[in-house]
């Protein structure tokens, strides 16, 4: 194969990877922070797409312009979850936890069908469509944008999390909620900071993706399964993790896609993550 | 200062605190002492705010402090290092005792607080990059303290400061403990070692299941061995010592 192949195909497989990463940090960063997990974390990651989409056919504002404001826009779709329904089912037990966000998943997706029907929508000739010419190199737009993108998204969210007084705040109340309280951090704040973030990164993770996958109102479950295998993989609750973990996936699915068969292109992203799971179960940055 | 009245409170309907009263005046070192289980934490974290009252009042400086969240409580002056030291184990030195600050610090008042914990506890300058979680008992310990005087507290409420340390750093923080008290810090401490808290301490009060069974100057507590007595043997309180209130 020629060298021009394979860096085409890298790209693709880091491109996917960031947008992996970046659905998976959503998710780690709730978990990290709170200890629920989002099951309705690939509908969110719908309703981004959706939006995306339903800019892009009704005013034809492309998703990539549409990005900033579908961002802050599941930002406060994250917050209203907490409030209005994670908040209130957290002095309940696990369970509670775990049906209010799988019930918000079933919600989600009944509703997005009643509404949108179960049709597939593509964003067609956007700004991003076509391929990008560089000397021999022919590199899909969608692709490229996703990899510049999700990759500023996740700097981005480092710079936050890892550099900011407010990012400090937050790590501090996901390490030891009792300990942060009583440095006069608002633990109720931060949980809420987490779940507008966390929505957030999906928010992007979709406006991206819409520029090349269609929508539909089961698409999350196929990202969302991905994602979980990342943050296993990464270690529950590690940003490093998932982000890491998230590209080492994309890459690895491009490359089985290619080599062995586009329909296979999974199995050794689950044979992998079966493997991480059974010789090291915290994954590879996670603490016992 | 702090003044605690007739404070009842427990955790899911089983009653820890009975009516509990204690008081720290200003510049005051205050011991509260009595066996495990006696609801000595707890009376601490009502005073925090981390658990909630059930009847009685906390007033700090006038002011009722007891329906104040946890988090509001650095801002009224009142600092709380937890049992355990409780240090953020992923994150650097620095970045706990900046923590320690508040999340709304001036750049300054970072500053003027680091300068401070350094020059209370020069080691902590040496190894403010480290991880807290790969720092010994002891200096895990010092860091804790060090992250509770960053907000420049009135009062200091300090829970067990001497677990599991060695002779030399629990000297070492006793010290600590006595100077930061000499910069006009009011402190509040849980000690088990009745000898080591009277020592450090002015006044001091021993809890018993849940009530405060004796109180008084650590010098008159320290005649005989009485105190000692009274909470290992479960003795009544003699008629002689009464409790000091008010």
């Amino acid at each position: 194969m020629s060298g021009d192949l394979l860096v085409q195909l890298l790209l693709s497989g880091i491109g996917m990877g960031f947008i992996f990463a970046l659905i998976a940090i959503g998710l780690t960063l709730i978990y990290g922070v709170m200890n629920v997990v989002n099951f309705a974390h690939g509908e969110f990651l719908m309703l981004s797409m959706y939006a995306s989409y339903l800019a892009f056919a009704t005013w034809g504002a492309d998703p990539i312009v549409t990005l900033p404001f579908v961002a802050a826009l599941m930002f406060v779709f994250g917050l209203l979850v907490y409030y209005l329904l994670v908040r209130r089912v957290m002095q309940g037990s696990m369970n509670s936890q775990i049906f209010a966000t799988f019930g918000l998943m079933v919600f989600l997706q009944a509703a997005a069908q009643f509404i949108m029907g179960a049709d597939y929508f593509a964003v067609r000739g956007g700004l991003l469509s076509g391929v990008l010419e560089v000397g021999s190199l022919i590199l899909p737009a969608p692709q490229l944008a996703a990899v510049v993108g999700a990759s500023t998204a996740t700097g981005v969210l480092y710079w936050l999390v890892f550099r900011t007084a407010t990012g400090r705040s937050l790590r501090a109340a996901s390490q030891d909620r009792q300990a942060a309280s009583t440095l006069g951090i608002n633990v109720d704040r931060m949980y809420a900071l987490a779940w507008g973030i966390g929505a957030a990164c999906v928010g992007i993770a979709g406006s991206l993706l819409s520029n090349f996958y269609p929508v539909f109102p089961r698409v999350g479950a196929i990202f969302v399964l991905i994602a979980y295998v990342a943050v296993a993989l990464g270690g529950f609750g590690s940003i490093h993790g998932a982000l890491v973990a998230g590209v080492i996936i994309g890459l690895l699915q491009v490359l089985a896609g290619f080599f062995i068969s586009s329909q296979l292109k999974f199995v050794p992203v689950y044979l992998l993550y079966l493997i991480v799971v059974l010789v090291r179960p915290r994954g590879l940055f996670g603490r016992l | 200062m702090l003044d605690v009245r007739q404070v009842s409170a427990g955790y899911d309907g089983l009653q820890i605190l009975w009516e509990v009263a204690i008081h720290v005046d200003a510049g005051e070192i205050v011991a509260l002492m009595g066996p495990n289980g006696s609801g000595k934490s707890t009376l601490m974290n009502s005073v925090s705010g981390l658990i909630r009252i059930w009847s009685g009042e906390i007033l700090f400086e006038g002011r009722r402090i007891d329906a104040l969240p946890p988090h509001a409580m650095i801002g009224m002056g009142v600092a709380h290092v937890l049992e355990r030291h409780r240090l953020f184990p992923d994150m650097t030195v620095l970045e706990n005792l900046m923590l320690g600050c508040g999340p709304h610090a001036r750049k300054q008042s970072i500053a003027q607080g680091l300068e401070q914990a350094y020059a209370l506890f020069p080691l902590l300058k040496e190894r403010r990059t480290q991880i807290a979680g790969s720092l010994s008992g002891g200096e895990q310990q010092m860091c804790a303290i060090a992250r509770g005087l960053m907000s420049s507290p009135r009062l200091l409420l300090i829970d067990e400061p001497f677990i599991g340390l060695s002779p030399h750093m629990r000297s070492a923080v006793a010290k600590a403990i006595r100077a930061i008290n000499r910069d006009g810090v009011s402190v509040l401490l849980i000690e088990q070692n009745v000898a080591e808290a009277l020592s450090l301490s002015q006044r001091a009060y021993i809890l018993r299941e849940g009530r405060i069974v004796l109180g008084g100057r650590s010098e008159d507590l320290k005649v005989g061995q009485t105190v000692e007595r009274i909470f290992m043997a479960r003795e009544d309180v003699p008629s002689g010592l009464d409790i000091v209130s008010s």
